[in-house]
């Protein structure tokens, strides 16, 4: 019994490993697509947020002589002063056609109606449909908002009031994430491309094990000798579950890597993802491989051809995602029925390890079994259906 | 030895096999001869177990083909139609992998397909891999690992499809090896003039039933034909006279 499973699943490793094709695609496509996807996104989202603050921001202003007290202030906030358009309509034109994001006009009344001490008017253009320049406008507007309080206390101070007067609410805003419990968010969408990397790993050979030898034709020959199809089922799973473990671990370890080249504490985020928590979600989403393997070998096999096995599995490679983002976008916090749902609690735990937070060990005790049985209940069903006749097509 | 009684097999309304009897004797090249669609296959496959027959019964050296299906592939090597290799693996490993399957000791593995290799004479091309192979060659591979356990009983569905002169030629001298080794042989055709030149017993099949069954000499003489195809034909339409 052992050796025949044996047989066939030493067979097809080295079947396998021979495809280089299939190979590269397996292994190489899930560990190396996530992270750099990731990368790319993580890397996006940083730079957005830095150039806020970081980067000189040109501000094209109009009447630059009526307020160098205001210019100053300006350019102590990173701000860069450069020439305007002629006039105000030519300032308006130039922002609507999208020339620059923001101008500021200075009007000529500027300087006596900041000595008269009434509120002088200053003009800031801009286009709050544009959401790319509606950013740099709403950074230009915060700095005269700022200008406007240190003046009033200024005046305030002058006529023997305290600027306090100003301040009746003083409103303290008290974020209470840690720093992995931010990148928690973000990094929560890495169980997913884990999964996705695990399922990629096994598919070729879970197409092969029905609808791949059918079409090669080495189906029959295979079935008409002296051995029981449970057997031939079974070492062709296990081959499966091998190459998903090889591109899980795979994916695991590029992740940690591409980790270490992400600016991620300049987000504020310090993920939890030393080799400690890489052994330990290895060894919580290996028991996802059953199943996985199972499912797509269960799918493939009703298919009539290659090409449509690929077209149904592609749909599977999804399905793990479905409870994720529906728990995602109700914003659910982990709970004791969610680990009942494979995917879904690889997912939660997986998320709790990131933002280094205690892991409930009943928890990870019901997503191991539920999903080991589920995997085992689907791979009994797929010995089942092996032995059905209408599988030679 | 095969012994067949009393078959049938329908698929939904289809009936592809209705009420096939016969023998094929160990030291004799039994032919399964009929026009396309007549049953043959599927009378094959329910030989060599991977289909099941609705009603009569199947034995190949006595194990029931349903029964004991086990103990009857483990006496049978069979080569379905179109039987494919692994393109990745050498024409050896095809073969060592279905020895290893068929429960050869591990430590005869290498003798036992050296041996076949000899036999059919495969050693140009044993060590490359399958893909690419012409037809001929993967027939060559495929017989070999049908016959790398050393069955009783060999069961060949349409052996000679796709091969050309040469390799139909060894395909023959092979077969009359297996014969001469007192070897029962069983196999399908379509084209008469094959099943002429090597069988001992010719059975025709023609929409699902048989029509003949009898020597190449006995069915001249029962359809009173000279000619072997215009026996053939004149057997055929005894069963389906349109």
């Amino acid at each position: 019994m052992i050796r025949t499973i044996f047989t066939v699943f030493s067979k097809e490793v080295l079947d396998n490993f021979r495809d280089r094709r299939t190979l590269a695609s397996a292994l190489l496509m899930g560990p190396l697509f996530g992270p750099l996807l990731f990368a790319f996104v993580i890397n996006l989202s940083i730079e957005r947020s830095l150039s806020d603050v970081e980067k000189t921001l040109e501000l094209p202003v109009l009447g630059v002589e009526y307020a160098p007290t205001l210019i100053d202030y300006l350019k102590s906030r990173n701000l860069k002063i450069i020439a305007a358009p002629e006039d105000r309509e030519a300032a308006v034109a130039s922002v609507k056609s999208g020339l620059h994001d923001v101008v500021i006009i200075i009007p000529r009344g500027y300087g006596e109606q900041m000595a008269n001490g009434i509120p002088a008017k200053v003009e800031l253009v801009s286009d709050r449909a544009n959401t790319a320049a509606d950013r740099d406008a709403r950074r230009v507007r915060n700095v005269l908002y700022a200008y406007n309080q240190e003046l009033a206390a200024i005046r305030l101070s002058a006529r023997g009031v305290s600027p306090l007067v100003l301040r009746p609410l003083n409103i303290d805003d008290i974020d209470v994430s840690t720093a992995s419990g931010r990148s928690g968010i973000l990094l929560g969408m890495m169980s997913y491309f884990f999964i996705f990397a695990m399922l990629m790993g096994g598919m070729y050979l879970a197409i092969d094990t029905t609808a791949g030898e059918r079409e090669r034709g080495s189906l029959e020959p295979l079935l008409a000798l002296p051995v029981t199809r449970d057997r031939l089922i079974l070492g062709k799973i296990i081959a499966t579950c091998l190459f998903m473990a090889l591109s899980l671990m795979l994916s695991l370890i590029s992740f940690f890597f591409a980790l270490k080249f992400m600016p991620l504490q300049e987000l504020g985020m310090t993920p939890n993802f030393g080799p400690r928590v890489v052994v330990a979600a290895f060894f919580l989403l290996a028991p996802f491989i059953l199943l996985g393997a199972s499912v797509m070998t269960l799918v493939a096999s009703f298919t009539k051809s290659y090409k449509e096995a690929q077209t149904w599995l592609s749909v599977v490679l999804l399905a793990p995602t479905l409870p994720i983002l529906i728990v995602s976008l109700l914003t659910l916090r982990p709970r004791l029925e969610f680990m009942f749902v494979p995917s879904l609690s690889q997912h939660l735990l997986l998320i709790d390890m990131v933002k280094n937070e205690p892991v409930n060990v009943l928890h990870v005790v019901i997503s191991v079994t539920s999903t080991l049985l589920l995997g085992g209940l689907l791979t009994w069903l797929c010995a089942r259906l092996y032995r059905r006749e209408g599988l030679l097509g | 030895m095969i012994r067949v009684d009393g078959l049938h097999k329908s698929f939904g309304s289809v009936r592809a096999v209705r009420g096939i009897s016969f023998e094929a004797p160990d030291g004799r090249v039994t032919g399964l001869l009929g026009p396309n669609g007549a049953g043959k296959s599927t009378t094959l496959r329910i030989l060599y177990t991977v289909m099941k027959p609705d009603a009569g019964s199947a034995s190949i050296d006595g194990h029931d083909v349903v029964k004991s299906s086990l103990d009857a592939r483990r006496c049978t090597g069979t080569l379905p139609h179109g039987a494919g290799l692994y393109p990745h693996l050498t024409a050896r490993e095809n073969i060592a992998y279905f020895a290893s399957l068929c429960g050869i000791e591990r430590s005869n593995i290498e003798e036992r397909v050296e041996n076949i290799v000899d036999l059919l004479e495969i050693k140009d091309f044993a060590d490359r891999r399958t893909k690419g192979f012409s037809q001929g060659q993967r027939t060559k591979v495929a017989l070999a690992r049908a016959l790398v356990h050393d069955p009783q009983n060999v069961i060949l569905d349409e052996p000679s499809n796709g091969l050309d002169v040469m390799a139909t030629r060894s395909l023959r001298e092979l077969i009359l090896k297996l014969k001469d080794a007192g070897r029962c042989v069983l196999f399908s055709s379509h084209v008469m003039q094959e099943v002429a030149a090597l069988c001992d017993d010719i059975v025709i099949i023609a929409d699902g039933r048989v029509a003949i069954d009898d020597t190449a000499e006995g069915i001249r003489e029962q359809t009173g034909c000279d000619d072997l195809e215009d026996a053939f034909v004149a057997a055929i339409h005894r069963v389906s006279p349109e």
